[in-house]
């Protein structure tokens, strides 16, 4: 049995292992399989200031390798999710990350401001939502929208702060960079990737949205690829995700530098994956003679 | 072993397989403890092997509780489901099931009407066990091939009456047609119906029309299954008339029609 156990900006994680937000609600559907305490954390579902009702059905397409969502941040609000769901999950023993988003970074600030007041452990900032003040580019897609977003929450929280990094960019490093240089404590990546699917009979694009964001394992080589670079770019800790889907594709993103490794697609498959996952890396681990998943993390040797 | 709280939970025996048309199989599934869960209108969501991404919903067309098995009747209508025929007596599938949130069940006196068209006939027979000699069961297809599961219901002690669309099996013309003939006769308690969208719209409006309370079994793209990852949402209406997304997999799949935005 190995040592599990990592530490990000000073919090403890019983393992690396967190369901990325989306996939898992507020865990509340997940508690029927097990324990929510099992897990190493939980990045809930995507909170915006006001209710969002979220984009027409259908909003899901199956693609090789992995699945388009166009979900659209369907959400209840900030008020709800700390007035409801999260006295709940703070006593659910795992680490719990509010993931937020907003149309502007006053409305991703003043999610924050909110957040700060409460006993959440972290603060995931989602900046792969469009920003209407900028003619709806992702905040994630500029090095200025996403250091202004990040500077606007930095401002409004002490929580640790996570970024979570779009991958529909030509460098990521430089938007890490520019995200780091704003305060943000970590860095999460991969946000999914846009992509299309089309019925041929109809003409019609399976999705109503027409587009929508590419997860599953089909993405996996691009995270490891955007892991690695970034972790190699900037000093904070960063979390690695998409498409894992074994404790060995957890192992293999912790290699490229992650800290910590995030599971979407894999749990909307199964709702045991973090559990599979977390047991197949403690046996990879010990097959390896490996001590402890924290000794992983950057160990790939570059050519 | 520790591992045994998720591997076992989700893998069941396939009992039986039998092809009852072209395109449509039944197959019977060994799970003890979803079976003693079951109640009519629920789906299993069943991953096939291979590389598939998303599991595929398939309505309960059977609940058998001293066997501890659930039958589904499925339609290949691409990959996942050309997978799922291909599977054998003795294969597993990997299965999470009972999922959702079924029919209103009234006493079995009740007299209610229950229609299906095509492969939405399969989620009827449970209710057609529930309510036997009770209950009229109306079922509609395009034709005398597509015919399913006309004994099972015999069977139940329901009055059948078979539809095509050309006439080659039973009588011709919608299922619409004898539903209000059936209205007429004797008002029914409620109506259940799961098909194609134009036939439950067109169910719908008759049940609104008699004023008899009617439940839709509604089909939306699925992830999760359980209520976590929301792309299975559905138009509905709250009780002040607002609109709103609920969710096919745990608000539903069986929705009053008046909720449902058309
Ligand atoms: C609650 C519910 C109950 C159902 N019950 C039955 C049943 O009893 N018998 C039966 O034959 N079919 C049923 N269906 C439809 C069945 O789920 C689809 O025919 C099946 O998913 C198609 O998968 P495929 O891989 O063969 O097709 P593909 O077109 O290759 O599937 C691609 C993707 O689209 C999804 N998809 C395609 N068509 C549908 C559809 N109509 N509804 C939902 N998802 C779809 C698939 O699940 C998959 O994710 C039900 C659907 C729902 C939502
Ligand atoms: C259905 C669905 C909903 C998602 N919703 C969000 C969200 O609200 N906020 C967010 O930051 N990421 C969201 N994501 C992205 C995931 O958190 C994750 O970054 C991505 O899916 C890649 O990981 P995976 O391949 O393991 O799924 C969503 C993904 C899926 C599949
Ligand atoms: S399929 Fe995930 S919420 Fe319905």
């Amino acid at each position: 049995m190995a040592d599990l156990s990592v530490r990000i900006c000073g919090i403890d994680f019983k393992n690396p292992i967190i369901p990325a937000s989306g996939v898992f609600g507020y865990g509340k559907e997940y508690e029927q399989y097990y324990p929510l305490s099992e897990l190493g954390g939980i990045a809930t579902k995507g909170t915006t200031g006001a209710k969002r009702t979220g984009n027409l059905p259908p909003r899901v397409a199956e693609t090789p390798m992995g699945m388009l969502n166009s979900v659209g941040l369907q959400n209840p609000g900030i008020d709800h999710f700390i007035a409801v769901e999260l006295p709940h999950l703070l006593s659910c023993d795992t680490v719990i990350l509010a993931n937020i988003a907003g149309s502007t970074p006053d409305e991703c600030a003043e999610v924050a401001a909110k957040l700060d007041s409460t006993d959440v452990h972290m603060i995931e900032l989602n900046i792969s939502c469009p920003n209407v003040k900028q003619g709806g580019a992702a905040f994630g897609t500029s090095c200025t929208a996403a250091a202004e977003v990040t500077r606007a929450v930095r401002r409004a929280t002490k929580k640790p702060l996570v970024v979570k990094l779009s991958p529909n960019v030509t460098s990521i490093t430089e938007i890490a960079k520019a995200v780091e240089a704003e305060g943000a404590d970590a860095l999460s990546l991969i946000n999914t990737l846009l992509g299309m699917r089309i019925d041929l009979r109809t003409r019609r694009p399976i999705l109503h949205n027409n587009m929508g964001g590419l997860s599953g394992p089909a993405v996996f080589p691009v995270a490891v690829r955007m892991v690695w670079q970034v972790a190699n770019a900037v000093k904070v800790p960063v979390i690695g995700m998409g498409g894992v889907m074994s404790g060995e594709d957890a192992a293999e993103l912790m290699m490229a530098g992650a800290s910590a490794v995030q599971v979407g697609t894999a749990i909307v498959q199964d709702p045991y994956a973090p559990l599979r996952i977390i047991d197949e890396l403690n046996a990879w681990l010990d097959a390896n003679g490996i001590a402890s998943a924290a000794e992983l993390t950057g160990t790939v040797r570059p050519w | 072993m520790k591992q045994d709280r998720y591997k076992e939970r989700l893998a069941c025996r396939v009992r039986a397989m039998e092809q009852l048309t072209a395109a449509a199989w039944s197959m019977v599934i060994e799970c003890l403890e979803a079976a003693a869960k079951a109640v009519p209108g629920q789906f299993v969501h069943i991953l096939p092997a291979g590389s598939f991404t998303l599991r595929r919903p398939i309505s309960i067309c059977g609940i058998d509780k001293e066997a501890g098995t659930l039958r589904i009747v499925f339609e290949v209508r691409g990959k996942g489901t050309d997978a799922l025929s291909q599977l054998h007596a003795g294969d597993t599938v990997d299965m999470l099931a009972p999922l959702g949130h079924g029919f209103t069940l009234l006493p079995e006196n009740a007299r209610v009407i229950l229609i299906g068209g095509g492969i939405g006939t399969p989620p009827m027979l449970p209710l057609a066990r529930h309510y036997g000699a009770d209950a009229v069961v109306i079922s509609g297809f395009r034709n005398a091939d597509a015919v399913i599961l006309q004994q099972d219901f015999a069977e139940t002690g329901a009055k059948t009456i078979l539809c095509t669309d050309d006439g080659s099996a039973g009588r011709a013309g919608l299922v619409t047609l004898p539903l209000e003939e059936e209205i007429c006769a004797e008002k029914p308690a409620m109506i259940c119906a799961c098909g194609p969208l134009p036939m439950l719209k067109a169910a719908a409006a008759l049940a609104q029309k008699h004023q008899i309370p009617c439940e839709v079994s509604l089909e939306e793209r699925m992830g999760c299954g359980i209520g976590a990852c929301l792309v299975c949402a559905c138009r509905t209406l709250d009780e002040h008339g607002d609109e709103q997304y609920l969710h096919v997999c745990r608000n539903g799949p069986v929705f009053k029609a008046e909720e449902v935005v058309w």
